[in-house]
C-alpha cells in the first residue's frame, strides 16, 4: 500500500520511440488516472526515485511511458522482464471525475497520463475526445486511437493549431507549459473549465519535504499531493505563473 | 525497551529522529507508517512570519545526495501553535520544534509565540543556508552563536538544542560557545552550502546561487564534526548527515552521539529508516549490549 513501495515484476518493456519507452509492470496497487508512481530499479544512486506518471492499468498491473532523459530513467530503459523494481505509490491527485464532453490536449511525454485517463472516461461511458502532439514521430498509435472516443494525432506543428475548443464541457492538458498555457486561455475565452497536469522535480513524494512547491493563484501547493492537477486558472494567471 | 536512550531528562524508545525539513509536521508520513516507531520528530523549521519558500528549482541531484533551495517554506509560529500543534501534540514520540530567524529578536518573538505549547525540545536553528532568515550567520562565529543562545536561554525554559552548521572554521569552538551561552544540547550537521551549474543553460541551477547539499554524500563530514564537537563539549549531542542504516547509526553513536536524526534517507527508502529501531536491538543482542550508552563516545 501507498509509499511502503511494493516489488513489482516488469512484465514487458519496449521502445516505442526514440528513447521513449513503454514498461508494463505487476503492481497489486491501482491508480486513478492522472496519478504517478515513484519508480526506483537501482540501490544507492540516484538518491531518488523517478515520478512517472501512468500510461495504463489493469488489474494487478500497471504501464508507464517516459523517456529517457537522465541516469535514473536510463537505469529503468535497460530493465529486463521479469527483473524487480520499486515502485512508492501511487501518489498525486489525478484528474477529477467530470460530467459531459470532455477533450484532453496533450504533448509530447504529456500525452502518456492522457491515455489512462481517456480510457477511465471512455469506460464510464463519456464522450472524450483525445488531441495530442508529437515531436518527432506518433508512439503508440493503436493504444491511442482506441482509448477515445476521436482521437487525432498529430507530428510536429502547434496542437492546439485549429482546435475547436467551444465543442466541449471541460478540457484536461497534460503537456510542455507554453502548450498548456495556449489551452488554459483557450477555454477561457471559451467561457469552459480547464485541469492541467503539470510536472516538478520531486523528492518524498508525499508532500513532506516542499521541493515540488508550486505556487499558484491561492499560494503554495505541494504539485506532488495537491496536484500534480490543478485547475487550469489555478496555474496559469495573470501572466506570470511560476512553474520552474 | 531495549534500544531506550536517555537524552536530558527524557527517555526516547530508540535514537532516531526525524530531521528537520524533512518529515513536515510528520501528517503526510503518518498516512503510511507508524510514525511511533520512532524515538522523535523534529518538526519543520518554523520562522516568526510565515514564508512561501524560495522560487525557481528546489531540488538537484548529486552522485550522492541531493542539494535543497527549499528556503524555510513554513506557516509560521502562530499556525503552528493554533493549528498544527494541537493536531499532533499527543504523539508517543518526543517532539523537538525547530525555529529559524533573521534577526535575534525575530527568533525571540517566535520562541515567545510557542512557549505555551508542550513541546519536549526546542531546536535553535542557526545553520539554515539557504535563506537569511536561516540564521546561519549567527552560527558561523562563536561569539553570536553564544549571544543568541543565551538569550534565547533567558527567554524560555525549553530544553533547548543549537543545530550548528558545518559551514564553519572550528565547530569545536562554536560548538562551546552554545554551551557557554546555556545550551542544554547540540544537533549537527546542518546541510553543507553547495552549488550546481546547468552547462547548458550557463546558469545557476539555484535562483539563490547556493543551495543546502545532505545525503550519504555528506556523512563522512557529518561524522568527523560530531566527534570534533564530542570531544568540545560535555552537553548531549544529536549527530546527523546521510545516515541510512543501523550500521551508520552506530558509527555516529561511537563519535559521541547520544542520538541522531534522519532526513534524506526517507526520500530514497522510507521502509529501511522503519526497520533501524528492530536493526538496532539484532545489533546489540549479538554484541551483548545492555544499552546503547555503554557505546556512545568509545573511539
Amino acid at each position: 500500500m501507498g509509499v511502503e513501495g511494493t516489488e513489482g515484476n516488469v512484465l514487458s518493456i519496449q521502445e516505442v520511440g526514440e528513447e521513449i519507452v513503454h514498461l508494463t509492470v505487476a503492481t497489486p496497487t491501482t491508480p486513478k488516472p492522472g496519478q504517478f508512481y515513484l519508480l526506483r530499479a537501482w540501490q544507492e544512486a540516484p538518491l531518488l526515485g523517478r515520478p512517472i506518471s501512468v500510461f495504463d492499468y489493469s488489474e494487478g498491473k500497471v504501464e508507464f511511458v517516459f523517456k529517457v532523459v537522465g541516469k535514473g530513467t536510463e537505469i529503468l530503459a535497460k530493465l529486463k522482464v521479469n527483473d524487480k523494481l520499486q515502485l512508492q505509490g501511487p501518489f498525486g491527485n489525478g484528474f477529477p471525475e467530470v460530467e459531459g464532453k470532455i477533450l484532453l490536449v496533450g504533448g509530447g511525454l504529456g500525452n502518456a497520463p492522457l491515455h489512462a485517463t481517456a480510457k477511465a472516461l471512455k469506460a464510464r461511458g463519456q464522450e472524450v475526445d483525445l488531441r495530442l502532439g508529437f515531436a518527432e514521430k506518433v508512439y503508440l498509435e493503436e493504444e491511442f486511437n482506441q482509448a477515445a472516443t476521436i482521437t487525432q494525432l498529430m507530428v510536429g506543428g502547434l496542437v492546439t493549431d485549429g482546435l475547436n475548443i467551444r465543442d466541449y464541457d471541460v478540457v484536461f492538458t497534460c503537456g510542455p507549459h507554453p502548450m498548456m498555457e495556449a489551452v488554459v486561455k483557450m477555454a477561457r475565452e471559451a467561457g469552459i473549465p480547464s485541469y492541467v497536469s503539470i510536472e516538478k522535480r520531486m523528492a518524498c513524494g508525499i508532500g513532506a519535504c516542499l521541493v515540488c512547491t508550486c505556487k499558484t493563484k491561492s499560494g503554495n501547493k505541494k504539485t506532488c499531493k495537491d496536484g500534480p492537477v490543478f485547475e487550469g486558472e489555478e496555474i496559469f494567471y495573470e501572466d506570470k505563473y511560476q512553474i520552474s | 525497551m531495549k534500544t531506550s536512550i536517555k537524552f536530558l531528562d527524557l527517555e526516547l524508545k530508540n535514537p532516531i529522529i526525524a530531521a528537520s525539513g524533512t518529515f513536515g509536521f510528520g501528517e503526510e508520513y503518518a498516512e503510511y507508517y507508524d510514525i511511533e516507531k520512532l524515538g522523535g520528530i523534529s518538526y519543520k523549521g518554523l520562522t516568526l512570519d510565515p514564508r512561501d519558500g524560495n522560487e525557481g528549482i528546489r531540488v538537484w541531484e548529486t552522485p550522492a545526495g541531493m542539494m535543497n533551495s527549499v528556503g524555510l517554506e513554513n506557516p509560521g509560529v502562530d499556525a503552528f501553535a493554533s493549528d498544527i500543534w494541537p493536531r499532533i501534540q499527543d504523539r508517543n514520540l518526543i517532539s523537538v520544534v525547530n525555529v529559524g530567524g533573521s534577526t535575534l529578536e525575530t527568533y525571540l518573538e517566535a520562541i515567545r509565540r510557542l512557549d505555551h505549547c508542550d513541546y519536549d525540545i526546542l531546536e535553535l536553528n542557526i545553520s539554515c543556508p539557504n535563506v537569511k532568515a536561516g540564521g546561519m550567520a549567527f552560527g558561523t562565529e562563536a561569539k553570536s552563536a553564544e549571544r543568541i543562545t543565551r538569550a534565547v536561554r533567558m527567554t524560555t525554559q525549553k530544553r533547548l538544542m543549537v543545530k550548528l552548521s558545518p559551514n564553519v572554521g572550528n565547530i569545536g569552538e562554536i560548538a562551546k560557545a552554545c554551551e557557554a551561552g546555556g545550551a542544554d544540547a547540540i544537533s549537527l550537521i546542518n546541510t553543507v552550502q553547495a552549488m550546481a551549474i546547468d552547462t547548458k543553460s550557463r546558469q545557476i541551477v539555484f535562483n539563490n546561487t547556493y543551495a543546502g547539499l545532505s545525503g550519504p554524500a555528506i556523512r563522512p563530514i557529518a561524522l568527523r564534526m560530531v566527534h570534533q564537537t564530542a570531544k568540545a563539549v560535555k552537553i548531549p549531542i544529536v549527530g546527523m548527515g546521510g545516515i541510512t542504516n543501523a550500521d551508520e547509526v552506530i558509527q555516529f553513536l561511537m563519535a559521541g552521539a547520544s542520538a541522531v536524526q534522519i532526513g534524506t534517507a526517507f526520500f530514497t527508502n522510507p521502509n529501511q529508516i522503519f526497520r533501524i529501531p528492530a536493526e538496532l536491538e539484532m545489533w546489540m543482542e549479538k554484541e551483548g549490549i545492555r544499552s546503547l550508552e555503554e557505546i556512545i563516545g568509545i573511539v
